[in-house]
C-alpha cells in the first residue's frame, strides 16, 4: 500500500511539472483581461480571434506550412534514394556513406545555421523562404534516410529483384513495390520532419530576412511581453503539433 | 577494355546504388559539410572595421581565452548543462521505472504518451510558458503566497533556465530510459532472486548497469541539445548571466562578427564531441 502511495505520489508530482506550463499557457490564453498572469478574470475567446486577424501572423503560419511541407517531401525523398542505396548491400563504401549522411544528427542547429548563414553570405545569396527550406532539408534527411534504412528489409530487397526480372523500370520498381511495401514508416518519416520543420527556430531565424516562418513571428511578439495573445497562438501551435504526432503514432502503430 | 556486354550484374547494381545515393550525398556535401568547414576556416579570420580579414590566425582563440566574459559564457554553458543532465536523469529515472514497473499493462502506453505530450509544444512557445509560470506576479508565486510562503524571484535567473530545460529533457529521458528498462529480460530478474539477491541489490548490479545504455543515450542528446540552445536561456534566463550561444548570437547580430561567432561554435562543438567520447562507452547503441 505505502509502495503504491509512493508511486502514485511520485507520478502525480511528475505530470504536475510536465503539464504545468501547457496548463498554464492554455488557460491564460482564455484571459479576460490584459495580462496572462494571475487571478484569471474569466474566459474570453477575444485573443483566439484576434490572431486570426493578425496578417502577419496567418502570414507566417503558411509560411511554415509551406516550407515543412516542401522541405519534408524533398529530405524524404532524398533520405529514401540513399536508404535504398544502403539497403541494396551493393553500394561502395557504404558505411562511411552512411556516416557522412547521419552527421547533421549530431551538430547543433545554431551551428547549422551559422555555416549555412556565412555560406550564403560568401556566395551573394539573399535570405529567404527558400534558403530556411534548403536547412530544413539538410536537418530532416538524416531522419528520413534513418526510418526508411530501418524499414528495409530482405522482404523489400526480393520482392525489388521479382519485380525487376519481370521486366519492370527502375521508377516502376520504386513507385509500384517499395514505396507501397514501407508506406507506414514513409508516412511517419515525413509528417516527423514536418514537425520538426515547422517546430524549427533557430535556422528559420538565422536564415530568413522578410518572410518568416511562424516561430520566428512568435519571436517578435515575445518582445511584447506577456501577452494573452502569445499564448493563444502557442496554445493553437501545439494542438497542431498534438495532431501530427498523433498521426505519426498511428501511422506507426497500423504497421505492428 | 571489357566489351559492353561484359558488364556484370555486380557492376550494374552498383552503378545504380551510387546513382540512388547521389542526391543525398551531393546535397550534404553542399549544405552540410562545406559550410562547416567553412566556418572552421572562417573561425581563424578577423573581423576588422574594414571587414573581414581573411588572414590564418588563432587571434578569436586566443581573445576566447583572454577575455573573461567569453570564458564566463563558456563556463556558464557547461555548469547549466551539467546540472540539467544531472537533474533530467534523477527526476525521468523513477518515472520511466513506475511507468515500465508498476502502471497496469494495457494503460503503460497511455501514461508514457502522457508523460511526452508537452514534448511536442513549439519550443519557443514551451519556454514563454515557463515564463509565465515563474513571472513575479506568475502562477508559482501565485499559489506559494497562497499558502503563505515566500513568493521566489526565479525570472529572468539561471534558476528559470535549469527548470525550463529540465522540463523538456526529463521528458525526452523518460523515453529513453523506459525504452531500455523494457528491454530487460525478466528472466534475469526472477534469476538474481532465486540466487539470493534483494530488491536493492537486483536493481544495483541487474537493473541500473542494464539500463545504463538509455542513461547515457538519453544523457548526451541532453548535453548537445542543451548546450546548443539559444531560446531558453534567453527567454528564461534574460540578459545577465550570457550562456555560450547567447554569447554566438550576440556576435553575428550587435557586432557582425562572423569569425568570432564561426570560433564559439567550434568551441561548443568540441564540448560536444568531448561528452560524447565521454559517454560513448555507455551507449552500446544498436545493442539488444
Amino acid at each position: 500500500m505505502t509502495r503504491f502511495a509512493v508511486c502514485a505520489g511520485y507520478m502525480v508530482l511528475l505530470y504536475g511539472f510536465i503539464f504545468l506550463p501547457v496548463a498554464v499557457l492554455v488557460l491564460f490564453s482564455f484571459q479576460d483581461g490584459r495580462f496572462p498572469i494571475p487571478p484569471f478574470r474569466g474566459f474570453t475567446l477575444r485573443w483566439h480571434a484576434e490572431i486570426l486577424a493578425d496578417d502577419a501572423l496567418v502570414a507566417a503560419l503558411f509560411n511554415s506550412l509551406l516550407v515543412a511541407v516542401v522541405s519534408s517531401a524533398m529530405a524524404l525523398l532524398l533520405g529514401f534514394l540513399a536508404a535504398r542505396a544502403v539497403a541494396s548491400g551493393r553500394l561502395p563504401g557504404a558505411p562511411a556513406i552512411r556516416g557522412m549522411l547521419t552527421a547533421p544528427l549530431s551538430v547543433s542547429y545554431l551551428v547549422i545555421g551559422l555555416g549555412l548563414l556565412a555560406s550564403f553570405n560568401m556566395a551573394g545569396l539573399g535570405l529567404s523562404l527558400g534558403t530556411v527550406a534548403i536547412g530544413h532539408i539538410v536537418i530532416n534527411t538524416p531522419l528520413c534516410f534513418a526510418i526508411c534504412l530501418a524499414a528495409l528489409g530482405e522482404p523489400q530487397l526480393s520482392a525489388e529483384r521479382a519485380a525487376r526480372d519481370l521486366g519492370a523500370g527502375e521508377i516502376g520498381v520504386m513507385a509500384l513495390v517499395t514505396a507501397p511495401m514501407i508506406m507506414p514508416a514513409l508516412v511517419a518519416a515525413f509528417l516527423l520532419s514536418v514537425t520538426f520543420s515547422w517546430d524549427e527556430f533557430i535556422i528559420a531565424f538565422l536564415l530568413s530576412r522578410f518572410d518568416v516562418t511562424l516561430p520566428v513571428e512568435i519571436w517578435s511578439l515575445l518582445r511584447s511581453g506577456l501577452n494573452p495573445k502569445t499564448n493563444a497562438i502557442g496554445s493553437l501551435v501545439f494542438v497542431l503539433s498534438a495532431v501530427a504526432i498523433l498521426a505519426v503514432e498511428l501511422a506507426v502503430l497500423r504497421r505492428k | 577494355m571489357a566489351p559492353a556486354g561484359a558488364v556484370t550484374l555486380e557492376a550494374r547494381e552498383r552503378r545504380r546504388a551510387l546513382w540512388l545515393v547521389a542526391p543525398a550525398l551531393v546535397w550534404t556535401a553542399v549544405f552540410f559539410a562545406l559550410p562547416f568547414l567553412l566556418m572552421g576556416l572562417m573561425s581563424f579570420w578577423r573581423r576588422t572595421d574594414a571587414g573581414i580579414e581573411r588572414i590564418f590566425r588563432p587571434d578569436n582563440y586566443a581573445a576566447i581565452i583572454e577575455r573573461p566574459a567569453y570564458l564566463e559564457a563558456a563556463l556558464n554553458s557547461l555548469e547549466i548543462t551539467l546540472t540539467v543532465t544531472v537533474l533530467s536523469v534523477l527526476l525521468a529515472y523513477p518515472l520511466a521505472w513506475i511507468i515500465a514497473e508498476e502502471v497496469p499493462k494495457r494503460y503503460r502506453r497511455l501514461a508514457l504518451a502522457m508523460a511526452v505530450i508537452p514534448f511536442w509544444t513549439s519550443y519557443v512557445v514551451r519556454s514563454y510558458a515557463w515564463s509565465l509560470v515563474l513571472a513575479r506576479q506568475g502562477v508559482l508565486n501565485d499559489w506559494l503566497t497562497g499558502i503563505g510562503l515566500p513568493a521566489l524571484d526565479l525570472a529572468n535567473s539561471r534558476a528559470a533556465t535549469v527548470i525550463g530545460f529540465t522540463h523538456f529533457f526529463t521528458m525526452l529521458l523518460t523515453l529513453t530510459i523506459y525504452a531500455s528498462l523494457v528491454q530487460i529480460a525478466p528472466n534475469l530478474r526472477k534469476a538474481a532472486a532465486d540466487l539470493g539477491a534483494g530488491p536493492l541489490a537486483t536493481f544495483r548490479f541487474i537493473v541500473l548497469p542494464l539500463t545504463l545504455p538509455g542513461i547515457a543515450v538519453g544523457a548526451f542528446l541532453t548535453f548537445a541539445l542543451c548546450i546548443g540552445d539559444y531560446v531558453t536561456p534567453q527567454i528564461l534566463g534574460g540578459g545577465n548571466d550570457l550562456a555560450l550561444p547567447q554569447l554566438i548570437m550576440l556576435q553575428i547580430g550587435r557586432r557582425a562578427d562572423l569569425p568570432m561567432a564561426a570560433a564559439l561554435s567550434i568551441v561548443l562543438m568540441i564540448a560536444v564531441t568531448i561528452a560524447y567520447l565521454l559517454l560513448a562507452r555507455f551507449m552500446r547503441v544498436g545493442a539488444r
